[in-house]
C-alpha cells in the first residue's frame, strides 16, 4: 500500500516535473535558433505535447478503429464490409439500434424541460429557497453512474412476493394490493429502459437547469418590459420573448445531452448488463470488445456511432466558426 | 457545445425583482411543486444513507423507510458494514484499498495535463502560426468525438506493451482523452485576458516562456480550477476505462469495485450501500465546496465527447 502510494506521489512529481523540465530544455532549444527560425519553431514547442497526446489517445486510434471495423475478429485479415453486413442484419443488433434510439428520443427532450421548469419556477423563490433547490437538484451531477445506480436501488428493489419489499416502488405497489414487480424485467412498453432513463435524467436536469437559468437571467429586462407594455400575459411572454432569446442555449444542452445518451453505457451495464431488452450501443461494444473479443464488430459499432455524431460534429464547427467570427 | 452562456451576475437577479416574476414572487403552487421535486431528487440518496448504516438483517426484513418512523429501535443501526467493506471481508472487494486506488489514478490524471494544456493554449492564444486555426478546430471537434473510438487499438497496444492493469495505462488514457476539453477551455479563457498586459510585457523584454509562468498562469486560476474539478469528477466517476485498463485486480478502483460489488446475492449484499456511500463522498465533497467553479466552467461551454 505504502509503495502504491509513493508510486502515485513519484508520478504526479514526476509527471509534473518531468514535463516542466522537458518544456524548459525545449524552450532553451528554441531560443537558441537563430531569429525567424525561434518564432517558427516556439509554438511548436508549447502545443507540441498537447498536440502529441491527442494524436497518440484519439486521432490514430481512431483510424487504427476504422481499418480493424473492415478487419476480421483478431484483425489479421480483412473481410471487407462484412462486419457491418452481419451487426445490420442482426435482430438483437436492431433491437439495440431501437432502444439507443427510445434514449435519444426521451432523454435530452425530458432534461431539457425539466430543467427549463426548475430554472423558471426556482428562481421565482425568495434567493435562499432558490439556492437551496437548485443546489439538491444539481447535486446528482456529482455522482457517477455506478453510484447512481447503487442509489436507486433503494426505490427499484425487488423481493419475491410474500417477503418484505426493500424498494420503495414495490413497497408502494403492496400498499395498493398489488404483487410485487422486479422492474428491470419488464419489457412491456420498454418500462425497464425507461426506468433505467429516469436515473440518467435524475443526474442530467441539474446540468440543464444551471445552463438554462443562467441564460434566462440574461435576458434583457427592456425586451420582457416592451412585451407587457404591449399587454402581453406571463405566459405569452415566456414563449414569445424568452424562449427565443434562450434558444441557442436549449440547443447547447440538448445537444450535450444527446452526446451522452448516444453513447450511455455504465447506467445499463451496472443495472440489467443489457438483459430483458434493454442492450444499448455503448454496452454492446464494450460486450464485443472485451467479452466475446471481436475487434472487428466492436469496431464497426464504433464507426457506427461515429457517423451518428458527425452532424453534431459538424453543428460543434460551424458554431465554433460564428462565435469566432464575433469576437 | 460552443455556444457561451452569459454568467448570471447579483445585479441581473437583483434587476428581475420588479413584476410578477422575480424572487419571493412565487405562489403556494410553485413553492409546493419545487419542494415535491427537491423531495424526489433526494429520497433515493436517503434511502442509501439509511440502508448503509442498517443491519444485514434491518436491511432485509423490513425498508428502509420504516428506519425514519422509529429511529430509536437501536438494534437495526451499526457501522459494521463501513468496518467490513473497508477492510477484507466475503465479498471479496475490498473498498478500502480501491479507495484509495481511486485517489492514485485520480490526482496525476487531473493535475498532469493541465499543465501540458495550459502551454498549448499559451501557443493558440499568444503566437501566431501557420496551421493554428486548423489545428483548433480540430480540437474542437474532438470536443464531441466520444472516447470509444479509440478504445479497441488502445486495448491491443497495451496488452502487446504489457500496460494493461497499471496505473500508468489509466493516467495516460486520462490525460489524451481529457486533453481537447483542457485546451479548449484554457485557450477561450485566456483570449479573454487583455491583449495590452502581454503586449507590455513583451516591450519590456520578457520571452514567452517567463510570460506565460509570472503572467499567463496566475491571471488564468479560475479557469485553471474550473478544468480541474470537471477532470476530477470525470475521472473518479469513470467507470469503462478503468474496467478496460486496470480491472478488477488489486489495482481496483472504486467505481469498478463498487459494481463488482452489484453482483452480490449472498454474503456481501448488505454491504452495497455503505460501498456506494464510500464511492459518491469524494466527489460530492468536492462538489459542493467548489460549485462556483463547476458553474463558471459549465457556462463557459465545457462538454466531454
Amino acid at each position: 500500500m505504502t509503495i502504491k502510494i509513493l508510486n502515485a506521489l513519484l508520478a504526479i512529481i514526476g509527471g509534473i516535473g518531468g514535463a516542466m523540465i522537458l518544456f524548459w530544455l525545449l524552450n532553451k532549444l528554441a531560443e537558441s535558433l537563430k531569429g525567424r527560425w525561434e518564432d517558427r519553431v516556439k509554438p511548436w514547442v508549447f502545443a507540441g505535447p498537447a498536440i502529441l497526446a491527442i494524436g497518440v489517445y484519439l486521432i490514430y486510434p481512431a483510424i487504427v478503429t476504422l481499418q480493424y471495423s473492415f478487419a476480421n475478429e483478431d484483425a489479421t485479415k480483412y473481410v471487407g464490409f462484412n462486419n457491418y453486413k452481419d451487426l445490420l442484419t442482426d435482430a438483437t443488433f436492431l433491437s439495440v439500434l431501437f432502444n439507443n434510439l427510445l434514449w435519444i428520443i426521451i432523454v435530452p427532450a425530458l432534461t431539457v424541460a425539466l430543467g427549463l421548469g426548475v430554472a423558471v419556477l426556482a428562481d421565482r423563490l425568495r434567493p435562499k429557497g432558490e439556492k437551496l433547490s437548485k443546489t439538491v437538484i444539481f447535486l446528482p451531477m456529482a455522482i457517477s453512474m455506478v453510484g447512481a445506480a447503487t442509489i436507486w436501488r433503494s426505490i427499484y428493489e425487488y423481493q419475491p412476493k410474500g417477503s418484505p419489499q426493500t424498494g420503495l416502488l414495490n413497497a408502494i405497489m403492496g400498499v395498493f394490493g398489488k404483487d410485487p414487480v422486479y422492474w428491470y424485467q419488464i419489457e412491456t412498453w420498454h418500462l425497464n429502459s425507461l426506468l433505467l432513463m429516469v436515473i440518467l435524467i435524475w443526474t442530467q436536469v441539474g446540468y440543464s437547469m444551471v445552463l438554462l437559468s443562467s441564460a434566462i437571467k440574461g435576458v434583457p429586462e427592456d425586451t420582457i418590459e416592451a412585451g407587457r407594455i404591449d399587454g402581453a400575459g406571463e405566459r405569452r411572454i415566456f414563449f414569445s420573448i424568452v424562449v427565443p432569446q434562450i434558444w441557442p442555449t436549449v440547443v447547447t444542452v440538448f445537444i450535450t445531452v444527446l452526446i451522452g445518451v448516444m453513447k450511455v453505457f455504465d447506467v445499463v451495464y451496472v443495472t440489467t448488463n443489457g438483459a430483458f431488452n434493454t442492450d444499448v450501443v455503448g454496452r454492446r461494444f464494450f460486450y464485443e470488445m472485451f467479452t466475446n473479443q471481436n475487434s472487428g464488430y466492436a469496431a464497426a459499432i464504433v464507426v457506427l456511432l461515429m457517423i451518428a455524431i458527425t452532424p453534431v460534429l459538424v453543428y460543434q464547427v460551424r458554431q465554433f466558426r460564428a462565435e469566432e467570427a464575433n469576437r | 457545445m460552443t455556444t457561451a452562456v452569459p454568467p448570471s451576475t447579483d445585479a441581473q437577479v437583483i434587476r428581475q425583482s420588479k413584476a410578477g416574476s422575480g424572487p419571493g414572487s412565487a405562489t403556494w403552487p410553485v413553492r409546493i411543486f419545487v419542494t415535491f421535486l427537491c423531495l424526489i431528487w433526494l429520497i433515493p440518496v436517503l434511502g442509501l444513507l439509511i440502508s448503509s448504516f442498517r443491519t444485514r438483517d434491518a436491511q432485509f426484513n423490513s425498508g428502509w423507510w420504516t428506519a425514519i418512523a422509529n429511529p430509536l429501535e437501536f438494534t437495526q443501526w451499526t457501522v459494521n458494514n463501513y468496518a467490513q467493506v473497508l477492510t477484507t471481508n466475503d465479498s471479496g472487494i475490498n473498498m478500502g484499498q480501491a479507495f484509495i486506488n481511486s485517489f492514485i489514478v485520480t490526482v496525476p490524471a487531473t493535475v498532469i495535463p493541465i499543465l501540458i494544456a495550459a502551454f498549448a493554449a499559451y501557443a493558440f492564444t499568444f503566437m501566431e502560426w501557420k496551421g493554428r486555426d486548423l489545428v483548433f478546430v480540430i480540437i474542437v471537434g474532438l470536443l464531441v468525438v466520444p472516447n470509444q473510438v479509440a478504445l479497441v487499438p488502445l486495448l491491443k497496444l497495451y496488452s502487446s506493451l504489457g500496460l494493461n492493469g497499471t496505473f500508468l495505462a489509466v493516467w495516460l488514457a486520462h490525460i489524451g482523452f481529457g486533453m481537447p476539453l483542457a485546451v479548449y477551455i484554457l485557450r477561450n479563457y485566456m483570449s479573454s485576458l487583455p491583449k495590452a498586459v502581454i503586449e507590455s510585457a513583451k516591450i519590456d523584454g520578457a520571452s514567452h516562456f517567463t510570460t506565460f509562468w509570472r503572467l499567463i498562469i496566475p491571471m488564468s486560476t479560475p479557469a485553471l480550477a474550473s478544468f480541474a474539478i470537471f477532470q476530477f469528477l470525470w475521472v473518479w466517476n469513470d467507470l469503462l476505462i478503468a474496467l478496460l485498463f486496470l480491472g478488477r485486480g488489486e489495482n481496483t478502483i472504486a467505481t469498478v469495485a463498487l459494481q463488482g460489488l452489484q453482483g452480490q446475492t449472498g454474503q456481501g449484499r448488505e454491504l452495497i450501500p455503505s460501498a456506494g456511500f464510500i464511492t459518491i463522498i469524494v466527489p460530492l465533497m468536492v462538489f459542493l465546496s467548489l460549485q462556483r467553479y463547476f458553474i463558471r466552467g459549465m457556462t463557459s461551454g465545457a462538454v466531454k465527447g
